[in-house]
């Protein structure tokens, strides 16, 4: 209604910055770079040494490697465990100092690790991952060295058969650091903050419940130190995200669990989760065995019990009951904006119109192919199109409707990478919402066992005590403060190659993609 | 209402070792003996009672493939001893079609009734051949869906088989025109004839058993009659023989007790059909048509006849059309029938029943947006007792599921949970749909997004031309 009014007699709310007090004093995190080396005694690599009974301790090997893969330590008899994780396997055998052609016994070899063929899938590949942990490790995008091919997976479609046709040389030569990477998420002119978050992406919506606190707490400090967000979840809002009030979305889902007037007035940002890409047209699911006295507490439910929330929202079967539903939110916090995720039917451009039309400050699209919750496999690939689709339908129908400045639109659902981030942007979303990639840097291995039992056994996505303390908070922060900073100097270098000052430049420039099944002829076509 | 369709399960475990994706490696002559091994902390507790497992050789093979590929062990141990391999039995399954992943995933649903589930996302392939190039869609906020998933509304899976009136007459409010029977089952499901190759006789009467608890229907050759067990006379009502052209009938007793019938495609058809129709008016009629280098032109044809009710048309094992070098799809078949049949004003009246290539609860919901009014399945069921799909189903050939073992409980049991894990996944995606009628489903395409259609008219805009494959 309010917004109704804006539109009409063309006058603008008159809002203090913030109508309500910060409840309690926020945590500053700092986005400066420090090693975070992996928490597992024996990394996984992508290529293994081996030793052989023939090696005669001369120590050559240690002399030669400059990655220092051989460790002899001084006093020690017996070579340690060697740090595969650095070796750069074929990519060495054309300098001088490749170990197995030097050593004087020929007791080393160098192969593939066979064990990479169970790490990973068509959608996140053994090398997308190893290259995302060393991303968290070292804030750095990894070297070229080490061989893996992490800009796209191997689904066969969509973002890993696009390409960017990057100039020969820039057309401006821009210095890096006046390359923009922030994105304002209020284009309504509605008197409401114009939050910009300093990078095009925040955390995805993971609960109390579907991960641990400490996952939580790691998403919410990172978010922190790059002035952007992370998001509840349909699962309640801890009082330890408390000191990261400015940087948590509060998430009102269909199954309202843990929403209270609390939790919507304390953050700026309030989002309305109407379906989610892991199982679009379902609710959320939260299976009994994780549904532990803790989380039970918080969402005001039975411990032990499942929770299936349900779809849709039963208040909402209109875009009318949409914009009362909006209006509630913004008369509960008047300082907040409002994001209405949805997921990627057939028609999503007309919802994501009406959305607008409602009054929705970001609208979020989530794509089939992503999530990180518990979701049935029907559903997974099934249901809904993946967001490559969604994206252009969706920016091409605001663009035509004239509305396409005047809402933030998200897309998440399957994005990995800072490639995958950009290719995102320059098919017509402003920024993105990422998920997976932060449990990655975390640890994870996509085994998929996230859903029941004690939950995850890399103690990430769990609320089981013991194995919910395996994730440090301190250690896990860093390591996705690391995943950004390693994101955003890629993302850096992409705007740089088009002579781009800012990422918002690169909004909507398909005619900077190719598609490898394609004849890019579209040109010729029209 | 009507009371609510429920098949009553209990978990059936198998009788053979698992077959995992992956199995721990473990080189223990260099271990350390550290009493904090990491074995002990196996989330999934496949290590805690290892010496336990000892008794005999499954239980090796099971603490071996029930790994569940978390790498936390081979990341943890302190001499790095262990290490995952890939179990070559597991990618032995199948075929490139049957794959791996769909064998275990049916073996899984066969063992628990339940809706497979988890995390991290979708991990296959953007898109693929057959039933990966197109997605059902989903109601968002603009249209009003109703949960029938979890519980407060009824999603009806019924369907009718038979032909249907195009309209009804009344005289002073009377029905005038006589009602055409009807077979009404719960769910849009029927058990087909297995492939020779796959044949074994001594399963018979299980299926039919499964048929029956679960309310659909069996087809069966009528040669087999007398293997159909001692329940045979009892579950007639599920039975649908099948006839060969020129085959004798069933006698007349016993055809009398069955609603649906099916008779192989030739030139007597009309004959055929009347000759049933007089043993038996009421019983319903369908007509087997191989999809082969004719079948959409023979189904199209027979499709417009009166005395046609139902056509059942069979793809290959592998959904692909019959004896041709590049074979069409079954889903891209049956939907030029079923087109081919709405332009010529017949659809309604007709019943297609679809088979070939149902390989997952996700194929019946997707075929019958293609067009078919049900589907037919064989292979899913005899993959929930075990099979490996390994095509050696010989007598004095070994069979890795011994078959020949299985007892009523174990095979009727583990059918049945298959039926039901798939009819809850039919109600997940159409509530996601929402659609709340199986019925209604049929030809929806309104409700499905097709792979070649998106590429157009997104990626087609902005790139051009697609390749050819």
């Amino acid at each position: 209604m309010v917004d109704s009014l804006v539109r009409e007699k063309q006058h603008k709310q008159e809002l203090p910055e913030k109508t309500t007090a910060t409840f309690v004093p926020q945590e500053q995190v700092s986005r400066e770079v420090k090693r975070a080396p992996s928490r597992y005694r024996n990394e996984l690599s992508k290529y293994i040494i081996r030793r052989s009974n023939a090696c005669i301790l001369c120590g050559k090997c240690a002399e030669l490697c400059p990655q220092g893969v051989h460790v002899l330590k001084p006093g020690y008899k017996y070579f340690a465990a060697p740090q595969q994780q650095v070796c750069i396997g074929p990519a060495c055998q054309k300098t001088d100092h490749y170990c197995v052609d030097h050593c004087p016994q020929k007791a080393l070899q160098m192969v593939e690790n066979p064990m990479m063929k169970l790490m990973g899938d068509y959608r996140w590949t053994a090398d997308m991952i190893l290259a995302t942990w060393k991303m968290a490790e070292t804030g750095e995008p990894p070297s070229p060295e080490y061989g893996y091919d992490y800009e796209t997976g191997a689904s066969g479609g969509g973002f890993d058969r696009i390409r960017f046709k990057f100039p020969e040389k820039p057309p401006v030569e821009v210095d890096e650091s006046e390359i923009d990477t922030s994105i304002e998420l209020n284009r309504r002119g509605d008197g409401r903050p114009n939050i910009r978050i300093d990078v095009p992406w925040y955390g995805g919506g993971m609960s109390f419940g579907s991960v641990s606190i400490s996952t939580q707490l790691s998403k919410a400090r990172a978010a922190a130190a790059f002035n952007t967000f992370t998001c509840t979840g349909e699962g309640g809002y801890m009082e330890r995200l408390h000191p990261y009030d400015d940087h948590t979305i509060t998430q009102v889902a269909t199954g309202l669990f843990g929403v209270r007037e609390d939790t919507i007035q304390r953050v700026r940002i309030v989002e309305f989760k109407y379906a989610q890409g892991a199982k679009p047209g379902l609710g959320g699911h939260l299976l009994a065995d994780k549904v532990t006295s803790a989380v039970a507490r918080m969402r005001e439910t039975v411990m032990g019990i499942s929770l299936f929330s349900p779809f849709p929202f039963h208040s909402v079967y209109s875009i009318e009951d949409h914009q009362k539903h909006m209006d509630w939110i913004k008369h509960l916090n008047r300082r907040a904006l409002v994001s209405t995720k949805v997921s990627t039917p057939a028609d999503v451009d007309m919802v994501a119109v009406g959305s607008y039309s409602a009054g929705t400050h970001i609208i979020h699209i989530d794509g089939g192919y992503g999530g990180t919750g518990a979701a049935p496999d029907i559903a997974k690939k099934n249901i809904a199109m993946p967001i490559e689709y969604a994206i252009v339908k969706v920016h091409d129908f605001l663009t035509k409707e004239g509305v396409r400045d005047k809402v933030t639109l998200i897309a998440s659902g399957g994005l990995r990478s800072a490639h995958d981030i950009a290719k995102a942007i320059a098919l017509g979303a402003d920024g993105v919402v990422v998920g997976t990639a932060e449990l990655v840097a975390l640890g994870c291995v996509r085994c998929g066992r996230c859903e029941s039992g004690r939950g995850c056994p890399r103690g990430i996505a769990t609320t089981d005590e013991e194995l919910s303390k395996q994730v440090n908070v301190e250690w896990g922060s860093q390591r996705i403060i690391n995943l950004y900073s390693a994101w955003r100097k890629e993302l850096v270098s992409i705007l740089k190659a088009f002579g781009m000052r800012s990422v918002a430049e690169l909004r909507g420039r398909t005619d900077l993609l190719m598609h490898l099944d394609y004849e890019n002829n579209a040109e010729q076509r029209k | 209402m009507p009371e609510k369709y429920h098949i009553e399960t209990r978990p059936v475990p198998p009788r053979r070792p698992r077959i995992g994706k992956c199995g721990v490696v473990d080189w223990r002559e260099d271990c350390a003996r550290c009493h904090n091994c990491v074995k002990k902390a196996c989330v999934f507790d496949r290590y805690r009672q290892e010496t336990q497992y000892i008794r005999g050789l499954n239980e090796v093979d099971n603490l071996f493939f029930e790994c569940m590929g978390c790498f936390s062990c081979v990341q943890q141990c302190t001499k790095g001893i262990l290490a995952l391999a890939a179990n070559p039995a597991y990618e032995r399954l199948g075929n490139s079609y049957w794959t791996p992943e769909i064998i275990q995933t049916t073996w899984t649903q066969a063992e628990t009734a339940k809706i497979p589930v988890s995390g991290a996302g979708y991990r296959g392939k953007f898109t693929g051949p057959g039933f990966d190039a197109m997605w059902t869609d989903m109601s968002e906020i603009v249209r009003p869906t109703r949960d029938g998933i979890h519980g407060r509304e009824y999603i009806s899976t019924a369907v009718d088989i038979g032909r249907k009136s195009p309209l009804l007459t009344f005289n002073d409010d009377k029905l005038t025109a006589a009602l055409p029977p009807l077979v009404d089952i719960p769910m849009p499901l029927v058990i087909d004839l297995m492939p020779l190759e796959y044949k074994i006789n001594n399963l018979l009467p299980f299926m039919l058993a499964a048929a029956a608890r679960t309310g659909i229907l069996m087809l069966v050759d009528y040669r087999d009659w007398n293997l159909l067990g001692a329940d045979k006379e009892r579950h007639l009502p599920h039975v649908v023989f099948y006839l060969e052209a020129g085959a004798p009938l069933p006698p007349t007793e016993i055809l009398r007790r069955t609603r649906l019938v099916e008779i192989n495609d030739s030139s007597n058809i009309e004959r055929r059909i009347g000759e049933l129709k007089t043993i038996h008016p009421s019983i319903v009629t369908a007509v087997r048509i191989a999809l082969d280098s004719r079948g959409i032109e023979r189904a199209t044809e027979l499709g417009k006849q009166p005395y046609i009710e139902v056509l059942h048309l069979v793809s290959d094992i592998n959904g692909n059309q019959i004896d041709a070098i590049r074979p069409r799809f079954v889903k891209d078949m049956v939907r030029e029938v079923h087109n081919a049949l709405v332009k010529s004003g017949v659809r309604d009246q007709i019943t297609i029943m679809a088979g070939g290539g149902i390989a997952l609860a996700e194929h019946l919901a997707k075929q019958i947006i293609c067009g078919a009014d049900l589907v037919s399945v064989n292979l899913p069921l005899l993959i929930a007792l075990e099979c490996h799909l390994c095509h050696t189903c010989q007598p004095r050939i070994s069979c890795p599921a011994h078959m020949a073992d299985i007892d009523a409980a174990y095979g009727v049991g583990r059918m049945t949970n298959l039926i039901a894990a798939w009819h809850d996944q039919l109600i997940e995606v159409m509530g996601a749909m929402g659609i709340r009628e199986a019925r209604r489903l049929r030809g929806e395409v309104g409700r499905a997004l097709f792979f070649n259609e998106l590429e157009e008219e997104t990626f087609g805009r902005l790139f051009g031309t697609r390749k050819a494959a």
